[in-house]
Parts: C-alpha cells; sequence; structure tokens
C-alpha cells in the first residue's frame, strides 16, 4: 500500500495553473525527487502536502487517511525549508528541542533524542552556537535534524541545497541520504538539479508546467526519456529532429543524413522522430579515406575539458553533435581536424513528434 | 616627507563640517552645561542642579517622564499591533502603503495644528465632545479634560503611534515567513509561535522603538504648549516660560533644566544603541 | 498571488487607527467651515478667504518657504560633499558621524535654543536678529540626522569608488566628478532629505518661538490663540503642505526604491 499518496491535486493562482493533475505514491521509506525548473510547479505540490497550501481538487493521503483538512501543525511532517528557516533566538540544540519542546517531550529521553539526532547531522561540536554563527551547510543540517526530531511520518525538503557552495552541496546530500536510509523515512525532495536528484533518489518524477511529464528510477530517466523535454533536461543529450525513411530497417533522415536506427523499426514511414544520442556513446575517429558506414563526418568545432572527460564538438553539413570522451583520446582529434562520428544504432533512443509545429522545448539556461 | 610613514591627510576635507556641528551644535549644548553650574554672578555652582530637585521642577520632570512614558509604552504596543495588522498575510498590500505615507504625514504633524484639530475634536466644543453629550454622556461631567496632562497624552498619540509604525515595519518584515512555516509544521500553534519565536526576535527592536518614541515625547515642546497654553507643568515649557518672560529671573535655571533633559536623553540614548546593534544582528 | 482573506483583528486593529486618525482631520475640517462665532451652523468658506486675504499669511509663509530653502542648500552643500569625501576616501569617519548624527536627539530643540541663544549674543545683528542667519544656522542642525541617514543610504546604494575612478580616468576634477557623475546618481536620496527638511522648516515652531522670529508656524500660534476658528482653514493648509512634501519625497524615493525613515519633528 502506499505510504504518501498524491491524488490528482490540482492548484491554481488566480489564471495561473501551476498544479494540473498530479498523481504520485510513495511506499515506505521511499525516497522521491520531485525534479523540474523554477515554476514547474514542484515547490507548490510539496507545500500542499505540508499543508501550507490548499489545493483546488485532489487529496493528499498519509497511510490511507486523508490530510486534505488538517492543519500544518497536525500533519506529523517535518520541513526543511531552502534556508533562513531557523529561528534566530535560539541556538542550535534549542532550534532541535523546539518541536519536542512544544510537545512537552524535550525533558528526559526527549533530551537524549536531540543529543543523538545532532550527532547524527554531526554538529556535536556547535550545538550551543546560534544560527548567525553557523555556516550554511551547517544551518541546514541543524533543519535537517529539527525536522527529525519529531519523529515525522514524512520527511519534506524544499530544495534545501540550493542555497549552498557546490561542495558542500554534494557532501550534505550524500549525508541525507545516509541519513534517510538509516532512519527509512518516507521523504519527498524537491531540487531543479538533475545531478542532486539523480544521484540520491529512489524515484525520480520530472515535473514541467504542472504536470509530471516522466517518473522513474534514475536510470530510466537518464537512458530512457520518453519527453523531448526530459531528454533535454536531464544530461546533454544529442538531439536529432528526423523523419522516418523506410521503417522496416529503421532508417531515418536528418538534413540529408542517412542513419540506422534500431529504435526506428517498425514505425511508420514519414513519421517524424527525435533521435537521442548520449555523448558518451558517440565513438569519434580520425577521419579517413572510406566512409564508415552510419556515421557522420565533419570538423572539430570545440573542446571543452570538463575534467573526467573533455566534450568535443563536432560540424558538419548543418548540424552538430557533442562527443565525451577521455582527454588523452580528445588530445588527438585537435580543433580543426577531420572526425568522423560513429552512431551507434542500439544505443539511439527515439521520442515522437508532432507532425507539424515545434518539437525542442526552448529551455532558459537560468532555470537549470 | 621622508620615511615609510606619510601621516594621512585625508580627513581634511570633512573639516568644514565638523567645525559646523562644533560651532552650533557642541558649542550651544556645551555653553548650556556650562550654565548649568553657574550661578547669577557666573561663579561656579551645583546650587542650580540642586534646585532642579524642588518643586516645582522635580514635578515637572516626573510629568514629563510621566507623559513619555506612558506615550512611549501605549503608543508602542498600540503601534505594534496596527502595523502588523497592515503587514500581515492576508490584509491587502495596498492597506499597508497606505498607512506608511500616512503615518509619514503624521509623524511630522505635531505643534500648533495638532493641538487645533485635538480642540476641534475633544474641546469643550469638539465635535467628539458634542456629540457624546448629545448621547447623553458628558465627558467633563465625568472628569474629563483636553487641557490637562491626558489630553497632552492623547494628543501625544498622534505622532507617536506612526512613528512607531514606521519604525517597527522593517522589524515585522524581517520576521522571515519561513520561521512561521517551519514552527507551524513542527507542531507549534499561532500562539507558541510568537512567545517562543516571534517576540523574542522583535523584543530588541520593539523596547529600541519605544526608547526612541520616549525621546521623541520627552523633548516635545509646541503641542503641549499650544494645547493648554503653557499650563501643563512639563520641563521644556518650564525652559521656554523663562524666554517668554514670565517666571524666572535666574537664565541658569533654564540652563539647569535643559541639563537635566540632556541627562535623561543620553541615558536613553545609551540603551538604544546596543539595543539596535542586537536587533541588527538577529536580521541578518 | 495568493488571496488569503484578512484576519478579523486586523480589521478591528486597522478600524480603530483609522478612526483614531481621521476624525481629528475631520472636526479640523468642521471647525474651519464655520464663522467666527461659536454655535454657528456649517458651511462657510469665510474662513479660507480671511486666510488667503491675510497679508501675514503670506508674508510669514514666504519667509518659512525661503528660510526651508536656504536650509537645503546650506544643509545639502555642507553634507553632500562631506559624506562623499568619507565614503570614498575616511570610512573610518563614517561611524562618527553616524553617531554625530544621533545628537541632536539627545539636544533637542529646546535644549539647542537655548545654548544658541546664550552663545551667540555677541554676533552682529544681520547674523543673530535676522531669521537667514541665525534660525537657519539653527535648522541645519535639525535636519541633519535626516540628512545624513537620507544621504548615506543613498551612497550606500551606489558604487562611490568605482563611479569616482571611472571619472577621474577619463580626466575629470572633483569638481566635475561630484556635480556630474556623483550627484545626478544620489538624486533620490538628496530630494528625498530636502522634502524632509521642508516639513521639518514649515513645522518648526520652537526655536523661532523663544528666538522671537516671525516664521508661519509663530503665525499659526498667534492665529490659533487670538482667532479661533479660522485657525482650522490655516491647520488643514499645513497638514496639506507637509502632505504634499510627503508625496513628492514618496514619488522621487519609488524611482530609486531608497526609502528613509520619514520622522521630523513639529512637536
Amino acid at each position: 500500500m502506499s505510504y504518501l499518496e498524491l491524488e490528482n491535486l490540482h492548484r491554481s493562482f488566480g489564471s495561473f495553473k501551476a498544479l494540473n493533475g498530479i498523481n504520485i505514491s510513495l511506499g515506505e521509506g521511499e525516497f522521491l525527487s520531485l525534479l523540474g525548473p523554477s515554476g514547474c510547479g514542484k515547490t507548490t505540490a510539496l507545500r500542499l502536502v505540508a499543508g501550507f497550501d490548499q489545493p483546488n481538487e485532489g487529496r493528499i493521503l498519509v497511510e490511507g487517511r486523508d490530510q486534505t483538512g488538517v492543519p500544518p501543525n497536525r500533519r506529523d511532517m517535518g520541513m526543511v525549508f531552502q534556508a533562513y528557516s531557523l529561528f534566530p533566538n535560539m541556538n542550535a540544540r534549542q532550534n532541535v528541542e523546539f518541536g519536542l519542546r512544544i510537545r512537552g517531550k524535550h525533558k528526559g529521553e526527549g533530551r537524549g533524542r536531540v543529543d543523538d539526532l545532532l550527532e547524527l547531522v554531526g554538529l556535536t561540536h556547535a550545538v550551543d552556537r546560534y544560527p548567525h554563527q553557523l555556516s550554511g551547510g551547517m544551518q541546514q543540517r541543524v533543519a535537517l535534524a529539527r525536522a527529525l526530531a519529531i519523529e515525522p511520518r514524512v520527511l519534506l525538503l524544499d530544495e534545501p541545497l540550493s542555497a549552498l557552495d557546490a561542495k558542500v552541496r554534494v557532501q550534505l546530500r550524500e549525508e541525507i541520504r545516509r541519513i534517510q536510509l538509516e532512519l527509512g523515512i518516507t521523504t519527498l525532495y524537491v531540487t531543479h538539479d538533475q545531478e542532486e536528484a539523480l544521484a540520491i533518489s529512489d524515484h525520480v518524477a520530472v515535473m514541467y508546467g504542472g504536470v509530471i511529464e516522466q517518473m522513474g528510477t534514475p536510470a530510466e530517466m537518464y537512458t530512457a526519456p520518453a519527453t523531448p523535454f526530459v531528454a533535454e533536461f536531464i544530461g546533454t543529450m544529442n538531439r536529432l529532429d528526423s523523419r522516418v525513411v523506410n521503417g522496416e530497417v529503421g532508417e531515418v533522415e536528418h538534413s540529408g543524413l542517412h542513419l540506422h536506427v534500431d529504435a526506428a523499426r517498425g514505425r511508420r514511414n514519414g513519421e517524424r522522430v527525435l533521435v537521442l544520442i548520449r555523448p558518451e556513446s558517440l565513438e569519434l575517429e580520425a577521419a579517413t579515406n572510406g566512409t564508415a558506414p552510419n556515421s557522420f563526418a565533419g570538423e572539430v568545432l570545440t573542446q571543452t575539458f570538463l575534467g573526467p572527460v573533455t566534450r568535443v564538438k563536432v560540424t558538419g553539413s548543418g548540424t552538430s553533435l557533442i562527443a565525451d570522451m577521455s582527454t588523452a583520446r580528445a588530445a588527438a582529434l585537435p580543433v580543426g581536424a577531420s572526425v568522423v562520428a560513429k552512431i551507434p544504432s542500439e544505443g539511439a533512443k527515439l521520442i515522437s513528434l508532432p507532425d507539424d509545429g515545434p518539437g525542442l522545448p526552448v529551455l532558459d539556461p537560468d532555470d537549470q | 616627507m621622508s620615511g615609510r610613514r606619510r601621516p594621512s591627510l585625508a580627513w581634511l576635507p570633512t573639516v568644514p563640517f565638523f567645525a559646523y556641528t562644533v560651532a552650533f551644535l557642541f558649542v550651544p549644548a556645551g555653553a548650556v552645561m556650562l550654565g548649568a553650574f553657574q550661578d547669577k554672578h557666573d561663579h561656579a555652582t551645583v546650587a542650580n542642579i540642586r534646585l532642579l530637585f524642588d518643586h516645582p521642577y522635580i514635578d515637572a520632570y516626573k510629568t514629563s517622564i510621566e507623559i513619555s512614558l506612558v506615550t512611549a509604552v501605549l503608543g508602542g504596543f498600540l503601534g505594534l499591533f496596527v502595523a502588523y495588522a497592515a503587514i500581515r498575510e492576508g490584509t491587502p498590500g495596498f492597506v499597508r502603503s497606505m498607512l506608511s505615507t500616512f503615518s509619514g504625514v503624521a509623524a511630522n504633524f505635531g505643534g500648533i495644528p495638532l493641538a487645533f484639530a485635538w480642540i476641534a475634536t475633544l474641546g469643550p466644543l469638539g465635535v467628539v465632545t458634542v456629540w457624546l453629550r448629545s448621547s447623553g454622556w458628558d465627558p467633563s461631567a465625568h472628569g474629563f479634560q483636553l487641557f490637562s496632562k491626558t489630553g497632552v497624552e492623547i494628543a501625544y498619540m498622534y505622532f507617536q503611534l506612526p512613528l512607531m509604525i514606521l519604525v517597527i515595519a522593517p522589524a515585522i518584515d524581517g520576521l522571515k515567513r519561513e520561521w512561521r512555516e517551519a514552527a507551524a509544521n513542527l507542531g507549534a500553534k499561532q500562539w507558541q509561535f510568537w512567545r517562543y519565536v516571534g517576540m523574542p526576535v522583535l523584543m530588541p527592536s520593539l523596547l529600541g522603538a519605544i526608547i526612541l518614541l520616549f525621546g521623541n515625547s520627552f523633548a516635545a515642546y509646541a503641542t503641549a504648549y499650544s494645547l493648554t497654553s503653557g499650563s501643563v507643568n512639563i520641563v521644556p515649557v518650564l525652559i521656554s516660560a523663562y524666554y517668554t518672560g514670565n517666571v524666572l529671573d535666574n537664565p541658569h535655571i533654564a540652563q539647569a533644566l535643559a541639563f537635566g533633559m540632556f541627562v535623561v536623553l543620553a541615558l536613553m540614548m545609551m540603551i538604544y544603541i546596543p539595543l539596535q546593534r542586537r536587533a541588527a544582528r538577529w536580521a541578518k | 498571488m495568493k488571496r488569503l482573506r484578512m484576519a478579523p483583528s486586523a480589521y478591528l486593529w486597522l478600524a480603530l487607527a483609522a478612526a483614531y486618525f481621521l476624525i481629528p482631520l475631520y472636526a479640523t475640517l468642521d471647525f474651519s467651515l464655520r464663522e467666527n462665532k461659536v454655535g454657528t451652523p456649517c458651511c462657510t468658506l469665510h474662513n479660507y478667504g480671511w486666510v488667503v486675504h491675510n497679508g501675514d499669511f503670506w508674508h510669514t509663509i514666504k519667509i518659512s518657504f525661503l528660510l526651508a530653502l536656504e536650509t537645503i542648500v546650506i544643509s545639502l552643500a555642507l553634507f553632500v560633499p562631506t559624506i562623499y569625501w568619507v565614503h570614498l576616501k575616511v570610512p573610518r569617519l563614517r561611524p562618527v558621524i553616524a553617531f554625530l548624527a544621533l545628537v541632536p536627539f539627545i539636544v533637542p530643540p529646546i535644549v539647542m535654543v537655548v545654548g544658541l541663544l546664550r552663545t551667540f549674543k555677541w554676533t552682529p545683528h544681520w547674523f543673530y536678529a535676522e531669521p537667514w542667519g541665525f534660525l537657519a544656522t539653527a535648522y541645519v542642525i535639525l535636519a541633519f540626522p535626516y540628512m545624513f541617514f537620507s544621504l548615506d543610504a543613498g551612497f550606500r546604494s551606489i558604487d562611490v569608488h568605482t563611479l569616482t575612478e571611472a571619472s577621474q580616468s577619463l580626466g575629470a576634477k572633483w569638481t566635475t566628478t561630484l556635480f556630474r557623475v556623483i550627484l545626478p546618481n544620489i538624486r533620490s536620496a538628496a530630494l528625498a532629505a530636502s522634502f524632509l527638511t521642508l516639513a521639518i522648516v514649515l513645522g518648526e515652531f520652537t526655536i523661532a518661538n523663544l528666538a522671537a522670529f516671525h516664521t508661519f508656524p509663530i503665525f499659526l500660534q498667534y492665529v490659533n490663540e487670538s482667532q479661533g476658528f479660522p485657525a482650522g482653514a490655516l491647520t488643514l493648509l499645513s497638514f496639506g503642505i507637509t502632505w504634499a512634501a510627503m508625496l513628492s519625497l514618496l514619488l522621487v524615493g519609488r524611482k530609486r526604491g531608497t526609502r528613509s525613515a520619514v520622522i521630523a519633528g513639529a512637536r
């Protein structure tokens, strides 16, 4: 049975539809991330679950019981906000203790629980410090301990790492996951950082424009994006707007280039599709005098050193492709070199596109 | 100029400013302080200061302090409630703007015009007085007099309240919405939030504002003077009595009175400044 | 975008505040529309006519406006370069000046006038006995805290160093930089401070009264004591002028978003 259920949630603000029929089901102890750009509705959904807002339509169920009319202070959920949520007039210990104090449980065994939690988040040395004396990362650890102190049924996190430095973010997200697994607490996590969501979640739900575009395990989302938006949003992807030329053998055509893609088999001729190829699955070689099958010939335009890999951009016949390879191999293909990119016929994925109109969503780079 | 240490003369262009302040603020203030300790023949004495503890001078201080305390505390809390009512979620935004604008004007609306406005309202022929009388309740029969300490207090609230609203509004803004939500999320009811988080965080700003109001009221002159024609015994009125040629014949007494005011206000400042620092720290 | 309903207690407090603030204004209006005798019915513009035709009214209001102008000019000329210089070259002096800006609250007008009268008894007639000397000088001090807080906020909101250095690298002298680069950028703060000063000077009674100068507030008091009902018309006029000054301040402040505490002292 699902532990936390969001059933057909709708929420409008005036004429703006923030949530348009959201359905999510979490099992007990499951970690699910709501992933998407600003304005997609993920925070709205989270706030509905927490009780800070009421849906226009739909229900929220915890352990089968309808929470929709219950005020936030009686829902028994712990929430970690993006920033600034620690009470400034209390030190770390008093902040963590707050929920217990309200319930009258802060003395006796409650005190032990606070100590355990502070140890769990690694802050035993700073219990007496006030929020303005703590770094951003430490503040969020306190916020986490505070939310867990009341032993909530559900843990809600609203972009808890967005305001922190990059290194702290990576470190803290691992710890959040570790603690969540150790306590086995059902968790709903909101973020716009796809790497973060993929790294720590059991399941990911990508949201856009108030609806869920796709929901699945991180691996599924990465290797098999179901919509153009998800393909664009998760990871880097080569996208080729193509038409099926021969559905029997799986041949597609893009800007004069003919390619074989296994996934195109069985499609009807003339259908418009989006061919998706991950940069790491493209093989680049120096051009030789022959023509390789299923390949794309061009010139190296740029090389971008990314640390673990080098990203090589190749252009030719009006298209450009991105290939990721080891820096050593990229050294052999300098800028301007003529290269051949071999497209793996089984490695490419396919998404249908409407016959007319735009196919590829334009994403604001500031959103990601 | 040899050696590495070149005395910096960067502060030179600020001399005109400091010269002006010294000449027209510190020197006069110093003259008052000095004069307070001089007698009719300009010899040093503390007799003037000692005189301050006699009637009617000590009564003037008592009345001044009482009026200031009442209007500061009352204005403080009422101003807090009104400001919060205008700022909180649920109240439309235009209410806050209107209150802000009006407070800006009302905080400056004092002295003679204000006194007249209150005479027109609660004076013997005032609009409200007449209306109350026609409804059967005669204020003067119940001992109410506008030209009294109470009247001054009522009148003073007209600029104390807006001052409080203007000063406390940023502090209320500083009550982050996340705190209220976090508190609710952890199980706290409204009053528990205020008790454990809201009021403690507001307290330094609130106290600082009340002190500001106290100083504002204590130093006020024109309103009380105009309202009561100088009949209510507060320190500024007593000082002015000398200069309008009535009671005192020893100028140094007026200066001693002024010195006394200065002491009270300086004490207030000494409490105010650290409070402001504390408030700023928590607003981070 | 959330449409919550207003809390009932909010209605209560706001209604009480509205009543407290508006009733005296209404009462003033009522009084101002009655003839100068007890018990006459409403409504006549007689009092307003009296004000408009009163020579003393125009005389004193002109004096007060000119006085305000003089105060503003002297204040700006004194404070703008000083605060600019402090922000640019001697930031360590800033807390000193900020502290000094609090001194006028400890030495209120009533105390200050006592000291001023005593100290400057020896000065020549053109300074001591004319409002343009003695009074303006005192008013600059009165305006100082509000000038400082407003201008300081304005300077803090621009990058003084970068602007100055850019201007100088293009060959400008100090005066050019100050007038052509810095001033336009703190314009709204300076205007805000000016309107505040205007309100202060137009309402200042204490010093003018004790130093026996004939300004608009003094005229108001005279009318109040001797006439009665026409004072109502004057009161509303005075309130209206302050309101106009504050609105201008708001309009000016809105452009750059610099808000400063809007409190002065006609008390």
